[in-house]
């Protein structure tokens, strides 16, 4: 029975492509389908203020009375547990069979597991709304946390820890942390903070052996040290949840494999947000493969607007923001895509770096600064790497020159 | 009971451009859109309660600085994800070169 769109996987993607259906005017059945036990939800603050609230809630992209309205059937928790694409049905694990006309994978994507033995129950990984709070009830004044692997979610989960009073080991196998996307000198400003602070950041530090006895963990290095804690958090990247697909017979490519419109080789099918890889048209059409919340938001949308038939690429420059203590990271672009960096300050403590590829021009801008300090121009370098624009370094570097007005000329 | 009260000066506020302004507790966003008229709306995002002075104004839209959600400054209508809830707009006037806005 049913019939119509069928979405699986209810997060950030899945949840904006059933409402972007109806937003429409789509009149068919809609069905959403996830794991989680709860409403769709923003996964981002639970590593920043949902970790340091007092009753930490899920904020939700819709409630139960909007989805209601809008006509949404929302299974919950309910887990796909095949696709037959020559039927156009997905079986669900209770045995169950739902007929789909077009079929969305917003799947996302998994914590990257620690290939170690001793990992027992003091070793955990922080995804869903369940982990934060399974993380939440350690943090307290003088708990020990360690947080393997010095990435976004680790450290801004190292901030929030801080926040809350509990002592703080990163360790990061790389020579700094946020090797990955992140210029060295932003990444020297991420450091200098967690250590004034007061958590400790150990860079090169790769672990020997790991030893978790339920109640807490000892995490022995490479170089002898021994940081004993009582909660280990996993934060060593993420991946794509393509295993359904996979076994439906579509293409995986570090992701589901889809074109810019979304579509997987299976005209009925179509991937979005953090579970599929696809060709990036500002960047010659690259293949890239996200993890970024606007991403997902964004992509969830096209899906929905593809799914109906407008057949309209992906045009979007990635952005990414991350927030710990009281500094904001905005970054706009693929800084690997340059060969050069300009810096421009904006005031005393916020600088942006535009990234240049060896013919001029800008692909990335990466910034940092308090609160929202940095967010105007890197909305604005992000125009102008759409643009394709080519500027004058002088330019970039002078906080006289408004971007406002670069983007004009 | 409704007031109005200086908010600032016209000229305090580019074109096609925002301002924060702070009165009893409470804090509002001042406009002047691309072709020179005066907006006012609530000063907070309606997503995390960001400080939309920090945002980019284009044409009729503010977008907030910290998730780029979208906002008619005009109207105060959310133009989509994240932000889902309206911004409360107030009455405005500039009498003398100086910005009013009707708060209460
Ligand atoms: C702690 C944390 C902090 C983050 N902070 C930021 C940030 O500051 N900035 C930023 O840009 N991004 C951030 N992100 C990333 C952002 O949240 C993701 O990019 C976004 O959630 C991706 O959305 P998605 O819908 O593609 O995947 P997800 O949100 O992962 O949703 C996929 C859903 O599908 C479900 N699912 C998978 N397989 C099945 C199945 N077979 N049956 C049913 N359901 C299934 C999953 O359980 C999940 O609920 C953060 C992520 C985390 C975890
Ligand atoms: S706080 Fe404004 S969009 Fe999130």
């Amino acid at each position: 029975m049913n019939g119509g769109m069928v979405i699986i996987g209810a997060g950030e993607c899945g949840g904006r492509a059933a409402l972007a259906l109806r937003d429409l005017g789509y009149a068919g059945p809609v069905t959403l389908i996830g794991d989680e036990p709860h409403l769709p939800y923003e996964r981002p603050p639970l590593s920043k203020d949902a970790m340091v609230a007092d009753a930490p809630a899920v904020k939700a992209i819709a409630g139960e009375a909007d989805l209601a309205d809008k006509a949404i059937t929302h299974l919950r928790p309910v887990t796909v547990a095949s696709v037959d694409r020559a039927a156009k049905l997905v079986k669900l694990a209770d045995g169950s069979e739902l007929a789909y006309e077009k079929l969305l994978f917003a799947t996302g994507s998994t914590p990257r597991k620690l290939p170690m033995p001793g990992l027992g129950r003091r070793c955990v990984y922080l995804r869903t709304f369940d982990d934060a709070l399974a993380i939440r009830r350690h943090l307290r004044p003088q708990s020990r946390i360690a947080v393997v692997g010095g990435g976004f979610i680790g450290l801004e989960l190292a901030a929030s820890a801080r926040r809350l009073g509990a002592d703080v080991a990163v360790i990061e196998a790389q020579p700094r942390i946020l090797m990955r996307g992140v210029p060295a000198e932003i990444a020297a400003v991420v450091h200098a903070a967690h250590e004034a602070h007061g958590a400790k950041i150990l860079c090169g530090a790769g672990i020997a052996a790991i030893d978790d006895d339920g109640q807490k963990v000892q995490l022995t290095l490479a170089d002898g040290r021994v940081i004993d804690a009582d909660l280990a958090v996993i934060g060593i990247g993420a991946e794509p949840n393509t295993r359904l697909a996979e076994a439906a017979g579509l293409r995986i490519e570090n992701g589901i494999a889809v074109d810019a419109m979304l579509h997987t080789a299976d005209p009925a099918i179509f991937a979005a947000g953090d579970c599929c890889s696809f060709p990036l048209a500002v960047y010659g059409g690259r293949r890239v493969r996200l993890e970024a919340w606007r991403n997902a938001q964004e992509q969830g949308a096209l899906a929905a607007r593809n799914m109906l038939g407008h057949e309209e690429p992906v045009s979007a420059v990635p952005w990414f923001w991350s927030d710990q203590y009281e500094l904001t990271m905005q970054i706009a672009g693929l800084s690997d895509e340059a060969n050069s960096s300009i810096r421009r300050d904006i005031g005393e403590n916020a600088f942006i770096l535009f990234h240049l590829a060896g013919d001029g021009r800008l692909v990335a801008a990466s910034g940092i600064g308090p609160d929202t300090a940095v967010a105007r121009d890197i909305r604005l370098a992000e125009m102008l790497i759409a643009k394709g624009a080519r500027l004058a370094p002088a330019a970039l570097a002078s906080p006289e020159v408004k971007l406002k007005r670069l983007l004009a000329g | 009971m409704s007031e109005w009260i200086e908010a600032c000066g016209a000229d305090d506020v580019d074109e096609e451009d925002v301002i924060r302004f702070d009165h009893a507790g409470h804090t509002f966003a001042i406009y002047r859109s691309p072709d020179d008229e005066y907006f006012a709306t609530d000063g907070l995002c309606t997503h995390e309660q960001v400080h939309l002075s920090g945002g980019l104004v284009i044409d009729d839209i503010i977008e907030c600085p910290k998730h780029n959600g979208r906002f008619n400054y005009k109207t105060g209508e959310a133009k989509g994800a994240p932000v889902c809830v309206n911004l409360k707009t107030y009455p405005v006037k500039v009498e003398g070169g100086k910005v009013l806005i009707q708060v209460g």
